[in-house]
């Protein structure tokens, strides 16, 4: 037996057959079509942002993330921006030295979410003014925000990027009345 | 521009991120976490209240400290303080928090939900959007429990903004998603669907996502959403590429809400509604149209926003597969793609066709392509394209390019990358067996696998050779002769040894002849092999070792020399020491008499679905199978094989009597296939052997009716005997059957009564019954003009090899028939054994002086001689058992074609012929049922099981009988009836 094909013992080429209902493929059963998570990170495997839609353990999450950054880093630039990862697809994209990886399920439209990963770019261009990695980094929140208005539960919730800065920009007026008078003792 | 610039926010944040940035090492970055972590948790606890700015700030640092990979075990408590505040900004920061760090500490849920109940009745549209993402992040139970019922309300309130019905449907969605049954359906989804009328695109097309998920579960309560759906796309799709403003992307309009769009309907059949429909096929015309055009920009996302909503109306197409037109366009789009220059079209193009292939409407147009595919598979740079092209190619493969692509595929196979070769290897196994027509190739196929790839090679590929040698006498000559020469080679793969090793255990007298391959021969050529294996091939071999002493007795010498060798008698391993010292005592003592029974050629195996295909579609999950071209049968029958794996416990436990052949854990001799426990082993020879050839013989309740009277009044029998052949022409004679005859004769598969044809000259109604093997049809001509038909002459026409399946007895009728009167025809039938197609009714006259004629099939089906069975459950699992050579069964998997109405179907199920039987199948929403065709020469049982999935929309019927084609005939006359 080769080195890489150890089964379980139990394996077995014929079932004594007792009568098993058949099932409808799970392809089936109300297929979700959706985003599982979006995950930012740099080319030197530094996470900068990550948001799950699908409640996740701590652990997994961790494991997960390390075991995709592997995987999407290792790709050379001109290949395909698709990528079937356990029983999730991957649509990726870098801009500059961030990665930009969000998992969808099977059936989702790959192109689409490729267009979502470029509007979201878009948005932060937009709000920071030629966004860089150090714009995440320093304003992770604002970054959060602005994912949260632009998706929610890993859908769309409005494509227009002005609906989706409006809103954002609202709460920063508010903030930056704060920020400025209490500028003095910070630490 | 923002009115912010960049890090204005909290300084002591952009400081805290700085020195973490500029920590050189680990331990450093590690150090000065901790220093803050110290800092926060003094500042929370000090007795100085602090401000809400300095805990925003705070909560947002140990926010940043948890992303950082580091674990947060405080400051909760100040987060959901945070939510309180009446300042945006720190309710902001605090709801970030919550949903980013909290689990369910139902504690702290509590208090988030108070704080959420409040901001969702504040009336305040930014405050409510917060609370809305915060249920929709978490998610969780308790939140559906609390706010499942308010969402719905704040969703179709009439007040409501519109960025707050966004958030609201969004939320909606995912509380659904997580917790279908804490949603109450309600008078709200009425107008829920409504929402796609809106005049706001954010609020369309959030409200696109939340239908789509609940039609899925309540199709008929959204079906509304249909005409809508289609209505709006129709005007995205045909509006000019700036009319919609600010959600035109890249010049393409709104291709999100699009996108969204066509995925709603691929929730639905095609709409019934004409005008519907062809607005509808409009827009999928224009889709394609569209991809035709010179692109409006040569910016990339212009592009992918275009084709996202093409590959999408793909999908559609795809899904309904019904406009043969569109499908064989969306091929020719992708055949475009598969050449384009970006690797992402190509990867896609290769995956919609898989699905494709699989329409009979399209599975011809994606074959031109294979040489496309074949050229991808070998020169694309990425492993996840390569692969798509070989699924493509493995999907287009049928019996006609079968020898071409496997061979392609064993070429890739000695390149392919690593991750990909156990799946490339089950694939061409698969093909190989599916589309042998001599075995030699099939033979030839599997070893050559082994040989490339024989690490790749499962147990799954090489226990099916063995198989397959095993059953087919024609093969087993060139089964040994090709291992032989193949064992030959210095240097040959281990499971190339097992194959091997069984194949000329059992038949290597085959090649015994030959003195190139004698008896010695052959075993020292194993014998070589043998140290170098593996302690389950020792195993395998030592009992090729016994069966040749049977095969040749002048072996027995040197094989007991072997076996009586301190390395087997003494050896460590209690398997190996085991058979050496029972196959050394078992050659000794027994009689040839009693070693040629316990010897004896391994009896044919029964046929099951094969294994490996069930093994890919374990690899691959659901739906991989689908891409053979019948492969939506094979996709769904993984289960029946899948469900009864044992346990490993079962495994260990052999049976005591078993033993004594050593029939343990490895492959043994008896049955190398079934290597699990030598009890189960046993169950699956006796009871499923040959010998217990499945046929479901007369029932004590049958041999009750076959004494019943025959229906007819004078005695069949006798009419029977005397045919009027004079009266048939023959075939040739008569036109073919009319374009609608399959139509028709389909309407009265379930039904014996009603109008089989009519036109404006005439109409034929029939009227039949039927018993046991025979049957009496009453066929009424009408004239329907007032002009005399003459030469009037209906007959009945057996083609083919009918005239022995079935026999028609029919009278004269007048040769004129008045207008507007009517004749009637007596047809007496008798089902001689069971037949495929029915006959021919041909009925000729003269209208005016014109010929008329026309040719109809006769509403005579096999079904038509059923016998319904009742039996209880545990007796139809055991026939159903018996039922299990592949061929036995057939399935099919369709979409419904009427309302699906388990009354309906009950009514059509009776009238198919066969008994419904209650309680058998653990779903009570399947139908399962049994029959007995009655022929004059054989019975035919008939086990049937239709499995609705009202979510899709679609069947699945599953036919088991004791013949063949009887399985395949009656699956696809009953799949035509929903």
């Amino acid at each position: 037996m080769g080195p890489a094909r150890k089964r379980a013992v139990g394996g077995r080429c014929f079932r004594v057959g007792v009568y098993v209902p058949p099932r409808f493929p799970a392809s089936w059963a109300g297929v979700g079509r959706r985003m599982r998570f979006m995950l930012l990170f740099s080319r030197q495997g530094k996470l900068r942002l990550q948001k799950w839609y699908l409640a996740t353990s701590d652990k997994e999450r961790k494991k997960m993330v390390r075991e995709l950054m592997q995987v999407v880093l290792a790709r050379k630039p001109k290949m395909c921006s698709f990528l079937e990862w356990r029983d999730l697809k991957v649509v990726y994209k870098r801009y500059a030295s961030l990665y930009f990886c969000c998992a969808i399920e099977g059936q989702d439209n790959e192109l689409i979410t490729l267009e979502l990963i470029h509007r979201y770019v878009e948005l932060l261009d937009k709000y920071f003014g030629s966004v860089c990695e150090l714009d995440i980094i320093f304003n992770f929140e604002k970054a959060y925000f602005i994912l949260d208005e632009f998706l929610m539960g890993g859908d769309v919730q409005d494509t227009s990027k002005k609906s989706v800065l409006k809103a954002i920009e609202q709460a920063d007026l508010l903030q930056e009345v704060r920020a400025r008078d209490s500028e003095e003792e910070e630490e | 521009m923002p009115a912010v610039s960049k890090g204005d926010g909290m300084r002591g944040l952009a400081v805290f991120i700085s020195d973490i940035r500029n920590c050189k090492s680990k331990e450093a970055e590690i150090k000065r976490i901790n220093k803050e972590l110290a800092n926060i948790r003094s500042k929370f606890k000090g007795d100085k209240a602090l401000d809400g700015y300095s805990k925003k700030k705070y909560v947002c640092k140990l926010l940043f400290i948890f992303l950082l990979g580091h674990d947060i075990d405080f400051g909760h408590m100040e987060a959901v303080n945070l939510l309180s505040s009446n300042k945006y900004t720190e309710k902001q920061i605090g709801y970030l928090f919550i949903s980013v760090l909290v689990n369910s500490n139902s504690e702290l849920i509590r208090l988030i939900n108070n704080a959420i109940k409040n901001d969702l009745a504040s009336r305040n549209p930014t405050f409510m959007c917060l609370a809305l993402h915060c249920i929709a992040n978490v998610g969780s139970r308790e939140m559906g429990e609390a706010f499942a019922a308010d969402i719905p309300r704040i969703l179709v309130a009439g007040d409501s903004m519109d960025s707050v019905k966004q958030s609201a449907a969004l939320c909606l969605l995912r509380l659904y998603k997580a917790s279908p049954d804490l949603v109450p359906m309600g008078e709200w989804t009425a107008r829920v669907v409504h929402l796609l009328n809106d005049q706001h695109m954010g609020v369309v097309t959030a409200a696109v996502s939340l239908i789509t998920c609940l039609c899925k579960k309540n199709p008929d309560d959204f079906k509304t959403c249909v005409s809508l759906a289609v209505s709006r796309l129709s005007r995205i799709v045909s509006s000019a590429s700036t009319d919609l403003q600010d959600y035109t992307y890249y010049f393409v309009p709104a291709p999100w809400l699009s996108v969204k769009l066509l995925r709603l309907l691929q929730c639905y059949p095609p709409p019934e509604d004409a005008a519907v429909k062809g607005r509808l096929v409009e827009c999928l015309e224009t889709v394609l149209n569209k991809a035709q055009e010179p692109p409006k920009s040569k910016k990339v996302q212009h592009s992918n926003a275009k084709n996202a909503i093409l590959f999408e109306t793909i999908s559609l197409i795809i899904h309904y597969d019904s406009e043969p037109n569109l499908l064989v366009r969306a091929c020719n789009q992708l055949g475009q793609f598969l050449q384009h220059r970006e690797t992402n079209l190509r990867y896609l193009a290769l995956e919609s066709m898989c699905t494709l292939a699989s329409s009979e409407f399209s599975h011809e147009a994606v074959k031109t392509h294979i040489d496309t595919v074949i050229n991808a598979l070998k020169t694309e740079r990425d492993v996840s394209v390569r692969q798509r092209a070989a699924d493509l190619l493995y999907a287009m493969c049928d019996r006609s390019n079968a020898k071409q692509i496997v061979s392609e595929m064993l070429r890739y196979l000695e390149t392919a990358d690593y991750a990909i070769r156990e799946e490339i290897v089950l694939k061409v196994a698969i093909l190989a067996e599916k589309y042998a027509v001599d075995y030699s190739w099939y033979v030839d196929t599997i070893l050559n696998l082994i040989r490339i790839a024989g690490d790749y090679v499962s147990e799954e590929v090489w226990y099916r050779v063995l198989q397959i040698v095993t059953n087919r006498d024609d093969v087993q000559g060139y089964a040994a002769k090709t291992v032989f020469e193949a064992l030959q080679a210095p240097a040959c793969h281990e499971n190339m040894v097992k194959v091997g090793g069984y194949i000329l255990g059992e038949f290597g007298n085959l090649i015994a002849g030959d003195p190139r391959s004698s008896p010695p021969v052959q075993f020292s050529l194993l014998h070589s092999k043998f140290h170098l294996c593996s302690v389950a091939t020792r195993a395998l071999l030592l009992s090729t070792y016994i069966k040749f002493i049977n095969l040749f007795p002048e072996t027995k010498a040197t094989i007991q020399g072997v076996l009586r060798a301190g390395s087997q008698l003494r050896n460590a391993d209690v398997e190996l020491q085991q058979r050496a010292v029972e196959y050394l005592t078992l050659s000794s003592v027994a009689s040839t008499d009693v070693l040629a029974t316990v010897l004896e050629e391994m009896p044919p195996f029964p046929e099951r679905e094969s294994s490996i295909l069930a093994k890919l579609k374990r690899k691959k999950g659901p739906g991989a199978g689908s891409a053979l071209d019948d492969g939506r049968r094979d996709a769904s029958s993984n289960d029946i094989n899948g469900g009864v794996e044992p346990t490993p416990s079962t495994v260990s436990t052999p049976s005591p009597s078993a033993d004594l052949l050593g029939l343990r854990a490895a492959p043994p001799p008896a049955a190398p296939p079934a290597p699990a426990g030598a009890g189960n082993l046993l169950v699956d020879v006796f009871s499923d052997g040959p010998t217990a050839q499945p046929s479901l013989g007369p029932t004590p309740e049958q041999a009750f009716l076959s004494e019943l009277e025959p229906p007819a009044p004078e005695s069949p029998m006798a009419l029977l005997a005397d045919p009027a052949p004079a009266a048939d022409p023959g075939p040739e004679d008569i036109g073919p059957p009319i374009p609608e005859a399959d139509e028709l004769l389909n309407k009265f598969v379930c039904k014996n009564n009603g109008v089989l044809f009519e036109n404006q000259l005439l109409q034929i109604g029939v009227k039949s019954e039927f018993r046991q093997n025979l049957g009496r049809m009453y066929l009424f001509y009408g004239n329907k003009t007032s002009v005399q038909f003459q030469n009037f002459s209906p007959t009945v026409v057996h083609p083919g090899d009918l005239q022995t399946q079935l026999a028609v007895q029919t009278k004269r009728v007048a040769a004129q028939v008045d207008g507007g009167a009517q004749v009637q025809q007596v047809l007496n039938i008798e089902c001689l054994r069971d037949f495929l197609t029915p006959p021919l009714l041909s009925v000729r006259f003269r209208y005016g002086g014109a010929p008329q004629s026309l040719t109809l099939k006769l509403p005579v089906t096999i079904n038509k001689f059923f016998q319904p069975t009742e039996m209880a459950a545990q007796d139809f699992f055991q026939r159903w058992k018996q039922l299990s050579l592949p061929l036995q069964e057939a399935q099919k998997i369709f979409k419904a074609n009427h309302p699906m109405d388990a009354e309906v179907t009950k009514a059509k199920l009776l009238g198919f012929g066969s008994a419904l039987l209650d309680n058998v199948d653990p779903n009570p929403e399947n139908f399962v049922g049994a029959g007995i065709i009655q022929t004059k020469a054989l019975q035919v049982g008939c086990l049937l099981r239709l499995e609705p999935n009202a979510q899709a929309q679609m069947y699945r019927l599953t036919l088991r009988t004791s013949k063949e084609p009887v399985s395949r005939h009656l699956c696809e006359l009953l799949a035509q009836q929903f």
